[in-house]
């Protein structure tokens, strides 16, 4: 595990998770998540060689659906849940390349 | 008023068999208990006052048609995160302002078809980031054994509806305590069902592989008939385990010996800077189960003290993808940008408050590239090693017992600055979510100051009859959970 | 200095399911937007994935047809990132353990036999349909969830001749497999191509450029061309290729800047948790493989073989399934397969070209092209006739018999009937009728014309070729 995380820069991550932070917001959490770091550093003391990860609870397999049609939302409580909307369109600011 | 509120689901369900009392009274009492109190407590985000009366009318109406259930005319609360057609789904967030559900959760569903009323929907931390419920972004909740004190979280409107009588019993969630931490501080129970058990489908995800749905109740058979209600499989989770749902509520016939029964009591839960008064009821309640017949063996699960650095990866890890769908396009609040990326900055600046934004960016940070294997990975790892600590432990006895947190209800806005801090009071919960298996709390003693103390029963996993049986007893031979707060 | 460009292919490919990839909504191109979405695919508040059956056959399916090995076990991950028509802003897909690996694609490239290897198939979802107006861009999710896989070739391609005989093989491949309808205009096959340019005799690959989402073939040609000039031009002057996210502007036929590495996207892949693994058993791959249908190579190969037919025809004839499947519909009521093989390479493309129609909607059935040929062979109409009736048939439908009977279109094979006309013929001819008995063998020709005039084109030839030849010779 990196040691000082060199890699926390919580405006970086910020973007990432597309949240605007305020400067004190950035401040404040860069001092609290870089405490929480540290402390997350005690698992450098398990040697977890030869360790299979769990990623499930449970160990479940293969579950499917048939390839049926169900029941779709009736569009108008879909559209009025939507901020914006244009002729059954979600309405978004125009999409740039990110 | 009939006092009718006071009651157990258990309790009502026999009125209501025998023509004692009706559902509508049922409701209207209970609603009369919300207008007395929860000015104080406020427990509830939501009341639909004239649907869970209609609810109620149906409920009599059916049971007049033949219909038997013991849910069938019973009023819930239910945790802001759980799906309902037709009602606001906020997770006490403002970032799902104006969010109207169009289905129902699968639990939902199950709570409808039994005949239960759905009462409102009540207060928790912020898509369940939190223990104390603090983290509401829309209102604050009280312990109602001392409103200067937290209810714990993030189930905490939940409990604190049941505590406080304004609910006969509710739904909560639990991804790392949560239904167990506040059954414990407002003097309830609450069951953290093992994974699998309850379809989560219509539960809004905080961390999918952790977070499962359970009761909230006054007493232990309480939260038998409740679990009974709502478990099952369900085709629309596909982590829903195929697997018959015992009679739960039936099984539990007053029986008080648990003579044949083998208790662990693991040497790592009576952790550094535990109140003593909290190891002494805890103590004293493994001494009780002694006295009731069981076996008290002594058991180690060495990798629990790993559990909060594992679980604050892997749940927020999973949070920072499930909560990424709050984005201000298709649902909930938007801040509008002159393009989508500045839309989703402001909106999830807007939208989100500290915590979550805190546990997002966590997450994102331990799944970035680079950091992957050094942090997520390996809390997988150390996730094996945990389950493996339970899976040892079971084979040599039926069920555990612990404490469920390290201190009672503290003072609101004690924690709050210091995340870190309020973190590391779920090391005693946070282990079980990360094994999937199931574990129980209920009430077994109060502190000086007049806050109750939790015994946490932990079981194997799908040993929930073990759970509730072990529990059933110790409550048929204490009287705890006879007490009621006085709400001043 | 010499150049090599090294080309890899990332292929979306939507499959043929009735709902989408984990939900049981309709997937249907062109319905109204927003019709066909649910909690799900809408990336609601508590809904979760559960997947169909149908997409994962389809996708091993897809995996045996190119000689992949199907994974044991499989898994599903979250591919994060934000972007309107993605409503949960992950993508559910496979990263590190697909359903299917390796493979291979054989196919003919400019005369020579190229056989192209892939490294993986994977299954995942499909995003939503932006459309962009003014100020705005509004997003329609019909399509959002939809089950897509997709084939992810090495980079083992060097021109861009390579890449479309790849994309048109597989394209092929799997409409014979009947995985998916491959309509490019519905966007139901996609690549990415990824070009590099190094000096001939250098080791390393050169910088990669990805040029993203693709669907029309000749646009990838273009996209490759124009790219791998592009890239040699920068070198030559001395300069180095930028690793790069390209775009292709159709309209200028050439690539442009997207994004650079520096601003790559960092996906964040993890397990997904909503999302069991899958395990695909021996049997069950088994039980898949022997439902598999017979692939082009294949047809081809029985086409020459047990048909007789030449190559070439055997080639055109299976290129594109739907001509080859009418074809063998033909073939179930003839043994003629050369005359069938004739009127759909000739009559029957020339005629649906001109209509701008599809062999499903000609008004010639394969019923009725045999009728027709059934009429040449027992030499009740001449060949010219055949395709006069097949000619009608298309334009106006009808049946053959009938359409012979009532323009007299029945050749003449009565030898009372073409005796007088041979004779006529040959008393009113004296000259060629001299060259023919002197030796000159082709002048026979010109009275064989005179007897058809005579005729009106109904003499069956043969016969009239048999007769002059009595006479004259006897
Ligand atoms: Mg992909
Ligand atoms: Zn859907």
């Amino acid at each position: 595990m990196p040691e000082a995380n060199p890699g926390m820069h919580v405006s970086d991550i910020a973007h990432l998770a597309r949240i605007d932070l305020t400067s004190e917001e950035t401040a404040l959490f860069q001092s609290q998540l870089d405490q929480i770091l540290h402390y997350v550093e005690q698992l450098n003391e398990l040697d977890v060689g030869g360790v299979e990860p769990t990623a499930h609870a449970i160990p479940v397999y293969n579950v499917l659906r048939k390839d049926e049609i169900g029941q779709s939302l009736d569009r108008d409580a879909v559209i009025a849940n939507a901020p914006a909307a244009t002729g059954g369109q979600i309405r978004v600011p125009k999409i740039i390349d990110q | 008023m009939a006092d009718l509120h006071k009651l157990t689901i258990a309790e009502l369900s026999e009125k209501l068999a025998v023509g004692e009392c009706t559902s509508v009274e049922i409701v209207n009492d209970v609603l009369a208990a919300i207008d007395a109190t929860d000015g104080k407590v406020g427990a509830y985000l939501t009341i639909d006052r004239s649907s869970a009366l209609e609810q109620a009318r149906a409920a009599d109406a059916a049971r007049a048609a033949g219909k038997k259930n013991p849910m069938l005319g019973i009023p819930v609360a239910i945790k802001d995160l759980l799906n309902v057609k037709g009602q606001s789904c906020t997770c006490a967030s403002k970032i799902l302002e104006g969010y109207v559900a169009p289905y129902d959760a699968t639990v939902i569903a199950k709570l409808r078809a039994a005949g239960a009323v759905l009462l409102g929907r009540v207060n928790m931390d912020e898509f369940a980031m939190g223990s104390s419920t603090e983290n509401s972004a829309l209102g604050q909740t009280r312990n109602p054994w001392n409103l200067g004190h937290v209810p714990g979280g993030s189930s905490g409107g939940s409990a604190a509806s049941v505590a406080s009588d304004e609910a006969i019993a509710s739904l909560g969630s639990d991804t790392g305590g949560s239904i167990r931490q506040p059954a414990a501080f407002c003097g309830c129970v609450g069951v953290k069902p093992t994974y699998g058990r309850v379809s989560r489908y219509g539960l809004t995800a905080f961390a999918s592989s952790l977070d499962q749905i359970g009761p909230i109740t006054k007493t232990v058979k309480d939260s038998a008939i409740l679990l009974e209600a709502i478990c099952g499989h369900d085709k629309l989770d596909s982590s829903s385990i195929e697997m018959d749902v015992p009679a739960f509520g039936k099984n539990l016939t007053g029986e008080t010996s648990l003579v044949g029964m083998k208790l662990g009591l693991p040497k790592e839960y009576f952790v550094e800077g535990m109140d003593p008064e909290v190891e002494k009821a805890v103590r004293d309640a493994v001494a009780h189960c002694k006295s009731l017949g069981a076996e008290i063996v002594e058991v180690s699960l060495p990798n629990s003290k790993y559990a909060i650095a594992v679980y604050y990866i892997i749940a927020t890890a999973e949070a920072s993808a499930n909560l990424a769908r709050f984005d201000g396009i298709r649902y909930g609040l938007r801040v509008d940008g002159k393009d989508p990326i500045e839309l989703y900055g402001k909106t999830r600046a807007a939208g989100f408050g500290s915590e979550v934004k805190r546990r997002i960016i966590l997450g994102t940070y331990v799944l970035s590239s680079g950091y992957y294997d050094a942090y997520y990975l390996k809390a997988q790892k150390v996730r094996t090693l945990i389950r493996d600590d339970f899976t040892a432990a079971f084979k040599q006895c039926d069920a555990i017992l612990a404490p469920v947190t390290p201190t009672a209800a503290y003072k609101l806005g004690e924690k709050t600055d210091d995340p870190l801090k309020m973190y590391l009071d779920d090391i005693l919960t946070t282990p079980v979510n990360l094994a999937g298996n199931c574990a129980l709390s209920l009430p077994c003693g109060f502190s000086s100051g007049g806050l109750p103390i939790g015994l946490q029963i932990i079981g194997d996993a799908f040993a929930e009859e073990t759970i509730l049986k072990v529990g059933h007893a110790y409550e048929q031979t204490t009287e705890w959970h006879t007490r009621k707060p006085e709400i001043s | 200095m010499k150049y090599e460009a090294t080309i890899g292919l990332e292929t979306h490919i939507m499959q043929k399911t009735n709902t989408k990839m984990f939900c049981a909504c309709k997937y249907e191109y062109g319905a109204e937007p927003n019709t066909h979405v649910c909690p799900v695919c809408l990336g609601y508040p508590g809904a979760l994935p559960v997947m169909n059956e149908k997409a994962i056959e389809l996708c091993c399916k897809a995996g045996l047809l190119l000689g992949c090995e199907i994974n044991p076990y499989s898994k599903w991950d979250r591919k994060n990132y934000f972007y309107p028509d993605m409503a949960k802003n992950y993508q559910i897909t496979q990263a590190d353990q697909p359903l299917c690996l390796g493979g291979q694609v054989a196919v003919e490239v400019d005369g020579e036999m190229k056989t192209f290897t892939l490294e993986r198939i994977h299954q995942e979802e499909n995003a939503a349909k932006n459309t962009h107006v003014a100020g705005a861009s509004l997003v329609d999710y019909n399509r959002a969830g939809t089950a897509l896989m997709e084939i992810v070739s090495n980079p083992c391609m060097h021109s861009a001749a390579d890449a479309l005989a790849y994309l048109t093989a597989l394209k092929q491949i799997m409409e014979y497999g009947g995985i998916s309808d491959c309509n490019p205009e519905k966007g139901q096959i996609r690549s990415d191509v990824n070009v590099s340019v190094r000096p001939v005799g250098q080791e390393k690959l050169g910088s990669k450029v990805e040029i993203k989402n693709m669907n029309s073939f000749a646009f990838i040609q273009q996209a490759i061309e124009y790219e791998i000039d592009r890239q040699i031009e920068v070198l030559e002057s001395g300069g180095k290729v930028v690793q790069e996210t390209r775009g292709f502007d159709s309209d200028r036929g050439e690539t442009f800047s997207q994004r650079t590495k520096e601003n790559a996207h960092d996906y964040r892949y993890f397990p997904e948790p909503d999302l069991m693994p899958v395990k695909i058993s021996a049997e069950q791959i088994g039980q898949w493989r022997s439902e598999l249908p017979e692939l082009p190579v294949q047809r081809r190969e029985r086409y020459v073989k047990e048909l007789g037919l030449p190559e070439y025809d055997a080639g055109v004839l299976t290129a594109d399934m739907a001509t080859s499947d009418w074809f063998e519909r033909v073939m179930v009521h003839t043994r003629n397969a050369k005359a069938v093989s004739n009127f759909i390479m000739g009559e029957m493309m020339r005629l649906l070209s001109e209509h701008g129609l599809s062999i499903a909607e000609s008004k010639v059935t394969p019923e009725k092209l045999a009728e027709i040929i059934a009429l040449i062979d027992a030499k009740t109409i001449s060949t010219g006739a055949g395709k006069q009736v097949f000619e009608i048939i298309f334009n106006e439908g009808g049946d053959p018999k009938q359409i012979v009977e009532e323009k007299g279109m029945a050749q003449v094979s009565d030898d009372s009937a073409l005796e007088g006309w041979a004779d006529e013929a040959i008393a009113s001819n004296p000259k060629p009728v001299e060259e023919y008995k002197a030796g000159n063998a082709a002048s026979i020709n010109f009275l064989m014309g005179q007897v058809m005039k005579a005729s009106r084109g109904k003499a069956n030839p043969g016969a009239v070729m048999q007769m002059l030849k009595q006479k004259l010779d006897g």
